[in-house]
C-alpha cells in the first residue's frame, strides 16, 4: 500500500521537531565563545564526557549524531516521496500561472532545504573533522572558530550567513507547519502559533549569525 | 468592452490540445464571465465553428460546477466568488484573459476547459458521509449540537466540491476539500460512530487519486470561493493522528 500523505507528513513534522530541538541547544552552546576561550574549549571537551561515567568518552556524542542522522534521513526521505508525488499530481502546467502567494519561506522550502543539507555537509569538514578548517588539532575549539570566520576568511562567514538566513526561513514556515500537520493547530491558534514559529526561528538564526559575524567583526578573539 | 482571449482548446482527453485566441468585441461590463463566453459561443456556432465547452449548471454559486483558471487564479480575480458569479465589470476594456481548465493529474480534461471531477466523488464514496437507518425523519432537535461546533460544521459544509483548491495548490493536492468533508461531519453527533474509519478511508482515497500531499502554502484557501479555513486541514491531521493510534 502507498503510504498515507497525512502520514508521510508527520514522519517530516517528527524529524524536523526532533532537529530544531537540537538546533536550539546547539545555538545556546555556540554562545559560550563570548564568555572566553577557555569556557569554550571546555564546554567542547565537556560534550565528550557526557554520560561519564556509565557511557565511555564520546559514546552519547554518538548517540546523538547516530539519532540525528535518521532524523535527517527520514526527514529527507518523506520531502523527497511528497516532493515527486507533488510533481506527477499535475502532469501539464498552467500557461499563465502567477507566483504563489503563500510566504517566500513556504516557496523555498524544497530548494532551501537542499541547500541547508549542502550547508550541513561543508559545516561538519569544516568544523567537526576540521578538514576545511585552518586548526586541525580538535581540541582546539576556540581556535578553529576564531581562525575560521576571521575577516580575510569573508566568504566562509558570508557563507554561513546565506545558510542561517535560509534555515531561518525553512523554520519559519517549517515549524509552523509541523504543527498543523500534528494537529495542533486550530483557527483560534493559528496567528500565535505563526507568530510563535517566527520568533523561534529568528531567535535560533539570530543566535548562530552573532557567532561567525561576532569574530569577523572583531568582537571574539 | 472589446477583450483578447486566450482559451486552451483540446478536442478530447487525448488530444495534446494548445492555447487558442479569439477576439471580443461588444461584450456588456455587466454579463457574467460565463455569459461572456456564451456570447463567444454563439458567434463559434453562427461561424460554423466548433464552441467552446466549459461546465456550468446553476449560474448562481451554489453548486460547483463551473470552474475556470482566469489569468492564472481559479475562479478568477474576485475573492469568495465563483467564475458564475463573477461580472465582467472586474476587467477592463481591452484586456487579454487566459482562461485555462483545472490542472491536475485527478482532473483530467475532458474537453477544452471541462474536466472530470469525479475522483472527489471517490473521495466522498469511502468515508464522506454518516450511515443512517432508514425510516421516519427523526426529529430535528432531537441530538442537540453546541452552538460554536454547528457553526463551524456549517461553515465546513459550505464547501461545494468544485475543486478550485486542487487547481490553485503548487502541489495539486485536494486536502481542502477533504477537510473540509472531515470538519463538517466530524463536528456533529452523528459523524461520530465512522470518524476514525471516515478519515482513514478519505486520506487513503485522496492519496488513490494520484493528489499530491499539502505544504500549509494556503493557496487553496485564498481562491476557495466559499473561504474554506486552513485550520480544516489541521482538523483533518488531528483526527487522522488519533485515528492511527486507534486502530493500532
Amino acid at each position: 500500500m502507498r503510504r498515507a500523505s497525512v502520514g508521510l507528513k508527520m514522519i517530516m513534522a517528527a524529524s524536523g521537531g526532533l532537529l530544531v530541538a537540537f538546533l536550539f541547544v546547539h545555538m545556546l552552546g555556540n554562545l559560550k565563545i563570548f564568555v572566553g576561550a577557555e569556557a569554550f574549549d571546555h564546554y567542547a571537551h565537556w560534550l565528550r564526557t557526557i554520560g561519564n561515567p556509565v557511557l565511555p568518552n564520546e559514546w552519547y556524542l554518538w548517540i546523538q549524531r547516530a539519532v540525528l542522522t535518521v532524523a535527517v534521513v527520514a526527514h529527507i526521505w518523506s520531502a523527497a516521496v511528497l516532493t515527486i508525488r507533488a510533481r506527477k499530481a499535475r502532469p501539464v502546467r498552467y500557461a499563465h500561472r502567477p507566483k504563489v502567494r503563500g510566504s517566500y519561506a513556504a516557496r523555498t522550502m524544497r530548494w532551501g532545504g537542499v541547500i541547508v543539507l549542502l550547508f550541513i555537509i561543508w559545516h561538519i569538514l569544516d568544523l567537526t573533522t576540521r578538514t576545511v578548517n585552518p586548526v586541525s588539532d580538535t581540541t582546539q575549539a576556540y581556535a578553529a572558530v576564531t581562525q575560521d570566520f576571521a575577516p580575510s576568511r569573508w566568504w566562509v562567514t558570508a557563507f554561513y550567513v546565506l545558510a542561517m538566513v535560509l534555515i531561518g526561513f525553512h523554520l519559519r514556515h517549517g515549524l509552523w507547519s509541523a504543527l498543523q500537520t500534528l494537529g495542533v493547530s486550530n483557527a483560534r491558534r493559528q496567528r500565535a502559533l505563526k507568530a510563535a514559529a517566527l520568533v523561534v526561528s529568528v531567535v535560533i538564526s539570530g543566535g548562530f549569525l552573532i557567532v561567525p559575524l561576532g569574530v569577523t567583526f572583531g568582537l571574539v578573539g | 468592452m472589446k477583450l483578447k482571449l486566450r482559451i486552451w482548446r483540446q478536442n478530447g482527453p487525448q488530444d495534446a490540445g494548445s492555447m487558442v485566441p479569439y477576439d471580443l468585441d461588444d461584450v456588456s461590463p455587466d454579463m457574467s464571465f460565463l455569459e461572456m463566453l456564451d456570447v463567444l459561443n454563439e458567434r463559434l456556432t453562427l461561424d460554423g465553428q466548433e464552441p467552446v465547452a466549459f461546465d456550468h449548471d446553476c449560474r448562481e454559486g451554489i453548486c460547483g460546477m463551473c470552474s475556470l483558471v482566469i489569468n492564472g487564479t481559479p475562479h478568477g480575480p474576485q475573492k469568495a466568488t465563483t467564475t458564475c458569479q463573477l461580472h465582467m465589470r472586474h476587467f477592463s476594456d481591452g484586456e487579454t484573459i487566459d482562461i485555462e481548465p483545472w490542472r491536475a493529474r485527478a482532473f483530467p480534461v475532458v474537453k477544452d476547459l471541462v474536466v472530470d471531477r469525479g475522483a472527489f466523488d471517490r473521495i466522498i464514496q469511502a468515508g464522506g458521509y454518516i450511515s443512517a437507518p432508514t425510516g421516519s425523519a427523526p426529529d430535528a432537535h432531537a441530538v442537540p449540537v453546541p452552538k460554536p461546533d454547528a457553526d463551524e460544521a456549517f461553515e465546513a459544509a459550505t464547501c461545494i466540491g468544485c475543486g478550485a483548491c486542487v487547481a490553485a495548490c503548487p502541489n495539486g493536492s485536494g486536502m481542502l476539500f477533504t477537510a473540509a468533508k472531515i470538519t463538517h461531519l466530524g463536528l456533529m453527533p452523528q459523524g461520530q460512530p465512522e470518524r476514525d474509519s471516515r478519515v482513514l478511508g478519505m486520506v487513503h482515497q485522496h492519496d488513490e487519486e494520484g493528489f499530491g500531499g499539502c505544504t500549509n502554502t494556503g493557496e487553496c484557501t485564498a481562491v476557495c470561493p466559499k473561504g474554506i479555513p486552513l485550520a480544516a486541514i489541521s482538523r483533518l491531521n488531528a483526527d487522522f493522528r488519533h485515528a492511527l493510534k486507534a486502530s493500532s
